[in-house]
């Protein structure tokens, strides 16, 4: 049973990775953008769990720095992918616009907070 | 208004005197030398002619030696002012004042033309103090320049008018227009009426004069006096240009009483009392502070030392204070107000009383023996009732039969209080414990309270301590102290003070511990002991300490009182205080810096990852414009953004959010700009490319 279910998980992940092969380019580098956001995120909750979060308002503003670009980043991919019937009449340069500014004064607000 | 307040300073002064003693001393040295200092010239004059009149009034009066040369500045002063035809006759007055001192050297002329010029002023006149100028004036110039032939034309007429302005009461009034009389007034009318009777050519009418005198006489009866004996002049009405204060009144009475008295035949009748209260007055005034006053005083002592009425004596002790131990001897001084001698009299010690004998005199009355030598009228010995204490001594002085020419001023009796001290004897002092139920002595000791040697006692509180001595005076009587104190003072400072009582000669404190060992708040240890025995006529007061008695105490119950605080030296709040430790926050504990370079190297990790990954998907810059104006906006497009990372870098490095939000609107707006192009640029050519 385990063996099966094992193979099934396998035939799953594979599967998986040939549909998300077929994703456009420009998907995948928000995609890619989004992880390594996260990653950076996780990677200072662990050094928070290390050594205490003594100037707690630096790791938050760090951490919240990667989440908050993430989540904008998710935002433009939903906004800029073609099979997304709600957005079809918005222009990607408009998102990636907005996709910009919004950053820009995430990043405003996470500089003043840093401390 | 200084003026008066200098008066009412002297009444004052004069009141709180009163009270303290009936003792009036003549003129004295320290007088003298007061008036030195006092009238000190300046640049060689002492300013207005009425001034330097004072001064020289007063020197003259007192016999001061050592006076201050003025003559040149102030006989420069009268001759101009005698030459002058502009000159008052207040000038003229005060001008003649200070040549009957000075004597300077005038010619004729001038007193001839100043002669005329009185005499019309004298007919002119109106006012009082118009005829007390040039009435005065026209007595001194015929003083000084010794013209027997100067009279006044009208005596009888002028002496009506200033009559005229008399009162009932005896008091003057300034004018026949002012209503307000004063007896200041008085006595510079007295003046005046004395000077028209001494330049009167003939005999102005006695019935006159008698109208004078009884004027005198009811002036008098307005007196004042203090209960020390002083009489005095006050104005009923206070008004600050003329009067100020009892003493400017009352000279100005004595100087105008007896310029009288010496111009007239006959007495004038006054009572020896008042004159001699009047004297009394001015000599317990002291030493006054002000010059004025001063001058008053001199002048109006100098009037009463040789006067027509009455010729006071002051009776003075040299020394209140008696010691019958050292067999100290009573010394009574007889002399006139400016401390001369008195005519031949005797001196008798009346009576005696005591504090608590007040009716009855101790004594009977004995005369002094007078020291021709010395002047001082002397008791040798003390009479046997006279012990230590506090007395009052009363004298009478009994003039032997003198010549009609001089009437003096004795008084009846002097009171004068004295004090006689002496060496107390203190014998038969003893110490002891005694157990408390029986009385039988545990422990007792002699003690000799006038020499230095300590003892050392213990108890329990079963026990009481008895302290015992007798005191005798001189005479060989019970003494009563006014102090006898003996103090416990424990080792921590706490202190106890007791009264020894006395009956007759004998003296006794007991202190019975049962009942004392609350108030001694149950502190037991050594205790020292301190006696002090005292009083105001014992010259061998004492302050000892005993020595030491050890207590031994029971234990405090509970709620026994705690003894009180000591007092803390009130400088010692003054020195350091306490050391204070502050406690800090313990700073956080910082990771290693290994350890955090490390994470951040880490951190850095992802972003590789994220380039790395880039490449793998084969990214391209194909979109990227080749025209030149689109090129340029997409170039400022990445230069924007670039420019605001780096703005935040900055914000975080140094810069304040402030100058951060101005920076990012400037570069923001040019942002949105270039972005808008390049953005819709693009956008444009993806749909064209779109489309076809």
């Amino acid at each position: 049973m385990a063996r099966s279910s094992g193979k099934d998980a396998q035939a799953l992940f594979q599967s998986l990775c040939t549909a998300y092969a077929a994703t456009p380019t420009n998907l995948k580098i928000i995609d890619l953008y989004v992880g390594f956001a996260v990653l950076t995120a996780l990677i200072q909750v662990v050094y928070m769990a290390l050594v205490g979060s003594f100037p707690f308002n630096s790791f938050l503003s760090g951490v919240l720095s990667c989440v908050g670009t993430a989540v904008l980043a998710v935002c433009l991919r939903i906004q800029v992918n073609k099979e997304n019937k709600e957005f079809k009449d918005l222009a990607p340069e408009r998102a990636f616009a907005d996709f910009v500014l919004c950053n820009l004064v995430l990043h405003l607000v996470i500089m003043n907070f840093l401390g | 208004m200084a003026r008066s307040l200098g008066g009412f300073l002297v009444l004052i002064l004069l009141v709180s005197i009163c009270d303290a003693a009936s003792v009036f001393q003549p003129i004295s040295d320290s007088h003298r030398s007061a008036a030195s200092e006092l009238f000190s010239p300046v640049d060689g004059s002492f300013g207005s002619l009425e001034e330097t009149y004072e001064a020289l009034r007063t020197f003259e009066v007192l016999g001061v030696e050592k006076k201050p040369d003025v003559s040149t500045a102030s006989c420069a002063l009268v001759s101009k002012t005698l030459e002058s035809s502009s000159s008052t006759l207040k000038d003229l007055l005060f001008t003649l004042k200070v040549n009957g001192i000075l004597k300077c050297k005038i010619n004729e002329k001038a007193f001839e033309d100043i002669i005329s010029r009185l005499k019309a002023a004298v007919n002119d006149a109106n006012s009082l103090l118009d005829f007390y100028y040039s009435i005065r004036s026209l007595v001194l110039i015929k003083e000084q320049t010794l013209k027997a032939d100067l009279h006044l034309a009208d005596a009888e007429g002028v002496f009506r008018s200033i009559k005229a302005l008399s009162q009932s009461d005896g008091r003057w009034r300034y004018s026949s227009s002012n209503p307000d009389s004063s007896a200041f007034a008085a006595g510079i009318a007295l003046q005046t009426l004395a000077g028209v009777i001494s330049l009167a050519s003939s005999e102005i009418d006695q019935s006159m004069i008698g109208t004078l005198k009884n004027d005198v006489l009811k002036l008098f009866d307005g007196i004042e006096k203090y209960d020390n004996g002083a009489f005095y002049f006050d104005e009923k009405l206070i008004d600050a240009r003329e009067n100020q204060g009892p003493l400017s009144t009352t000279s100005s009475v004595v100087r105008g009483v007896t310029a009288f008295a010496a111009v007239i035949d006959g007495s004038l009748n006054l009572p020896g009392d008042k004159i001699l209260g009047l004297a009394k007055f001015f000599l317990g005034i002291g030493i006054p502070g002000d010059a004025k006053d001063f001058f008053n005083q001199a002048d109006s002592l100098g009037c009463l030392e040789d006067n027509r009425v009455a010729i006071p004596l002051i009776l003075s002790l040299p020394s209140t204070v008696l010691s019958l131990t050292k067999k100290d001897s009573l010394k009574v001084r007889v002399n006139t107000v400016l401390g001369s001698g008195a005519p031949a009299l005797v001196v008798k010690l009346v009576e005696a009383f005591s504090s608590n004998s007040k009716d009855e005199s101790l004594i009977d009355s004995q005369e002094l023996k007078f020291n021709p030598e010395t002047g001082v009228y002397i008791l040798n010995d003390l009479p046997k009732s006279i012990d230590v204490g506090r007395y009052m001594f009363a004298f009478e002085i009994v003039l032997h039969e003198s010549g009609p020419e001089k009437v003096y001023a004795t008084g009846s009796q002097t009171k004068i209080p004295i004090f006689v001290t002496g060496f107390i004897k203190i014998e038969n002092a003893e110490i002891a414990v005694l157990d408390s139920d029986l009385g039988s002595i545990e422990t007792q000791k002699k003690l000799d309270l006038a020499g230095n040697g300590i003892v050392s006692l213990s108890a329990n509180h079963l026990q009481k301590l008895r302290l015992s001595f007798q005191l005798t005076t001189p005479r060989g009587r019970a003494f009563k102290p006014h102090q006898v104190l003996l103090k416990l003072r424990h080792e921590s400072k706490v202190e106890h003070i007791f009264v020894v009582a006395s009956s007759g000669k004998q003296l006794e404190l007991v202190l019975d511990f049962l009942g004392l060992v609350e108030k001694f708040f149950y502190l037991s240890g050594r205790y020292d002991i301190e006696l002090s025995v005292g009083d105001a006529v014992m010259e061998n007061s004492l302050l000892r300490a005993l020595g030491h008695i050890e207590l031994d105490l029971p234990e405090p119950p509970e709620k026994a009182p705690r003894p009180p605080p000591q007092p803390v030296d009130p400088y010692s709040r003054y020195g350091p205080k306490a050391e204070i430790t502050h406690i800090f926050r313990a700073p956080e504990k910082r990771p290693p810096k290994e350890l955090s370079l490390t994470f951040l190297g880490l951190t850095i990790v992802p972003l590789l990852g994220f380039l790395i990954g880039l490449l793998r998907l084969g990214v391209n810059l194909k979109n990227f414009p080749t025209k030149a104006v689109p090129a340029v906006f997409a170039i400022l497009f990445h230069v924007g953004i670039g420019a605001v990372l780096l703005l935040y870098v900055l914000f975080w490095l140094k810069l304040d959010l402030f100058t951060t939000l101005k920076g990012l609107g400037l570069l923001g707006a040019f942002l949105v700009f270039v972005g808008h192009r390049i953005l819709s640029h693009l956008a444009a050519a993806s749909s064209k490319l779109k489309s076809a």
